[in-house]
């Protein structure tokens, strides 16, 4: 199991090296999108392995804040305002 | 026996994941980069949960992990969807050799 979280981890700095060197704003975006997910998945193998129950909240919780922090990036991507 | 098939579902879900993040570095194209991460890092992940699910059975774990799948399946493709909308017309040019441009011949006709 540990050696699964290792490749996670992995890739998660795949991401963060695209989210680093991407040519355009939504190369950036995607990938700090994709890391949101992934994230989600750490936290649910750290709560398998650990036997502790809380991190899947946490990892609930984390999927929300992903989705709301993207949704209003790809708003602000097409140059609407929040209030719209 | 359960706790094998659990690892091995989990495992599955790593490399889905892992494939996926290899595709985020390697395609040419915001739209490819978008296509390839969002379906495999889903699939993914929705696979370490059942994983989970499968190994740990109906406790307080498993069901959590159960609920976590269908909102990654609602949220992920979501927010993938707007990202691509966003990028078209934020006026990111497809890559060289792409052949179609479907959303540019829709905006024109309307």
């Amino acid at each position: 199991m540990i050696i699964l979280l290792f490749i996670l981890i992995i890739s998660c700095f795949l991401c963060l090296y695209r989210a680093g060197k991407g040519p355009t704003v939504p190369d950036r975006m995607v990938a700090i999108d994709i890391l949101g997910i992934l994230v989600v998945g750490v936290c649910a193998i750290l709560g398998y392995i650990l036997d502790l129950h809380f991190f899947i909240d946490i990892a609930i919780a984390w999927i929300f804040i992903s989705f709301i922090g993207t949704i209003a990036l790809a708003k602000y991507l097409e140059g609407r305002n929040l209030s719209d | 026996m359960i706790d094998i098939a659990g690892i091995i579902i989990i495992c599955i879900g790593v490399a889905f994941t892992l494939f996926g993040c290899i595709g985020l570095i390697r395609l040419p194209d915001v739209y490819n980069r978008l296509q390839a991460a969002t379906k495999c890092v889903t699939l993914g992940t929705c696979g370490i949960m059942f994983g989970i699910f499968v190994s740990s059975g109906f406790s307080g774990l498993g069901v959590k992990c159960l609920i976590c799948i269908p909102l990654i399946f609602l949220t992920s493709p979501t927010a993938a969807h707007s990202l691509a909308r966003g990028a078209h017309i934020f006026g990111v040019k497809l890559w060289d050799e792409s052949r179609m441009d479907e959303y540019k011949e829709y905006k024109s006709k309307q």
